[in-house]
């Protein structure tokens, strides 16, 4: 192995690499850790948001709507980075306008929580757009029978609409899940330490820019690979029972 | 007038006045004094930014058509790599991306001396070439994959119709193939426009002068947090909208 990587002429760049002191590959790792969890985090945060905010835009009032709509689209329309300090800001001054008022003092919000808010409001904006598709995609028929049963409307989302939707909405959600990896990596320029400025700490102490942030990306890449594998199955999972889509038996 | 009635509801009314309320409290009760001194820079920026959007835009055009062109009939020794790019492209973050060709080839570049004394190093020196050149890699990544699809998408009566016609292979994509590819993802390459436009703050992280970088700046100078971001969002929504209505009136403008 050694000898291999001395030929390859790669043997500084696995030395860089190693998990072990002189070698910076845990903190890689640490901040890959960081990411993923943030990216959990924001994704699972953005599904709910989304739930809600797809159904208030089908069934909610008027003003539900025209909020929903205005929430929608301007999220859609600035800038990640942008948001991203917007509402670290806010969401700093409300934690310390709460706690001051509860008699507390300031506090320290923690990256990974601010991170999760953050991206989970940004993801929010496009989860709602996904499902209220997929719920749109639904035959209204099937809801009107859950209705008809007398099931009340929490039911009816967990029992027929949620299940019944869940085939149409995966492909997005799948995209938004993909992003959400992504967009961890601006998190960066707020100064968290995720896996892009990990690296970048790494890289500009040791000056092998090449060897760490090729490194940061196949790991991306290898997040990415990963997560369409899992994504296909379970987009296999949500639609079966269903007639395939390129025809025939199966 | 449906659409100015339906604006017109009672609810939207009220919401409007809300609106209108918050606006002029923002115009009162923040500070916008910083504005005149910061003026000349912010259009400068603006101008960055917009010229950095329509160069790399363009140019990531034309790099994804043979892109597409590769993956969907292309060879398999052409077919794959174009496949890799797109994947590795759109499998890891722009940020990294920037930054693993600023630091990366800006660290590399001054050890050959032949580089150095080049005429092109003056501009290698600086730092827009690298944001162009990752903004167009990216730009072209994602449109390689929707050109494919595009590309692929032509039904094969039309070309088979101007192969009799006996149009020479060139004429035939430049007539029949391409017009039609790009008139059915017309939508999503506005979509991807404005995707692209809200990647260009990133090259502020790398010292490049755009409209985010001097939002970042009168930050930095005035200790003034929410105005400057709050500016530089309704910018950024004026921008996207205006490249949706361009390509609204694009695509009304092309028969179907």
């Amino acid at each position: 192995m050694a000898e291999l990587l001395e030929m390859l002429g790669l043997s500084t760049s696995a030395e860089l690499l190693s998990l072990r002191p002189p070698g910076w590959g845990y903190n890689l790792l640490r901040g890959l850790a960081n990411s993923l969890q943030i990216a959990l985090g924001a994704f699972g945060l953005g599904v709910v948001i989304g739930l809600f905010g797809a159904s208030g835009k089908l069934y909610g009032g008027k003003v539900t709507r025209d909020l929903l709509a205005i929430y929608t689209t301007v999220i859609r329309a600035v800038p990640e980075l942008v948001l991203i300090l917007i509402l670290y800001y806010v969401g700093t001054d409300i934690a310390n306008k709460i706690s001051s008022a509860i008699g507390g003092g300031r506090v320290e919000i923690s990256g990974v929580v601010a991170g999760i808010w953050v991206l989970g409001v940004v993801q929010g904006a496009y989860a709602t757009e996904v499902l209220r598709g997929a719920i749109q995609a639904v035959p209204a028929g099937q809801i009107e029978a859950a209705k008809s049963y007398g099931m009340p409307a929490w039911m009816t989302m967990r029992r027929v609409t949620i299940p019944a939707m869940m085939s149409f909405a995966v492909p997005g959600l799948a995209n938004l899940w993909l992003i959400a990896t992504k967009d961890t990596a601006l998190l960066a320029v707020v100064g968290f330490s995720e896996l892009t400025l990990e690296t970048r700490q790494a890289a500009s102490s040791t000056r092998a820019y090449f060897t760490f942030f090729l490194a940061a990306g196949a790991l991306y890449l290898m997040v990415t690979l990963f997560s369409g594998v899992v994504f296909g199955r379970i987009e296999k999972w949500a639609r079966r029972g269903q007639p395939s889509l390129r025809g025939g038996t199966r | 007038m449906t659409g100015l009635r339906a604006l017109f509801q009672p609810h939207r009314i009220v919401l409007m006045l809300v609106f209108a309320a918050l606006i002029v409290w923002c115009a009162l009760s923040l500070r916008w004094d910083w504005i005149p001194k910061y003026a000349p820079l912010a259009l400068q920026g603006l101008w960055a930014t917009i010229w950095i959007l329509v160069v790399s835009t363009v140019l990531g055009f034309l790099l994804a058509v043979p892109l597409g062109l590769a993956q969907a009939v292309g060879p398999w020794y052409l077919g794959i790599p174009a496949r890799v790019f797109c994947t590795v492209i759109r499998g890891t973050p722009l940020l990294l991306q920037i930054w693993l060709l600023y630091y990366g080839l800006g660290s590399l570049f001054p050890e050959y001396p032949w580089i150095r004394s080049s005429e092109l190093w003056p501009y290698l020196r600086q730092a827009w070439p690298y944001a162009i050149l990752a903004l167009t890699f990216s730009y072209a990544g994602y449109e390689g994959e929707v050109m494919r699809g595009a590309f692929s998408g032509v039904s094969k009566g039309q070309l088979e119709t101007a192969k009799s016609f006996g149009m020479p292979r060139f004429t035939i994509f430049r007539r029949v193939w391409l017009p039609q590819a790009v008139r059915n993802v017309l939508p999503t390459l506005g979509g991807e426009t404005i995707l692209q436009l809200k990647a260009t703050p990133l090259v502020a992280t790398i010292t490049v002068v755009e409209i985010y970088s001097v939002s970042s700046r009168v930050r930095a100078d005035t200790f003034i947090v929410y105005e400057p971001l709050l500016l530089l969002a309704v910018v950024y929504m004026i921008i996207a909208g205006l490249i949706a209505l361009a390509f609204r009136r694009l695509e009304r403008k092309i028969p179907t």
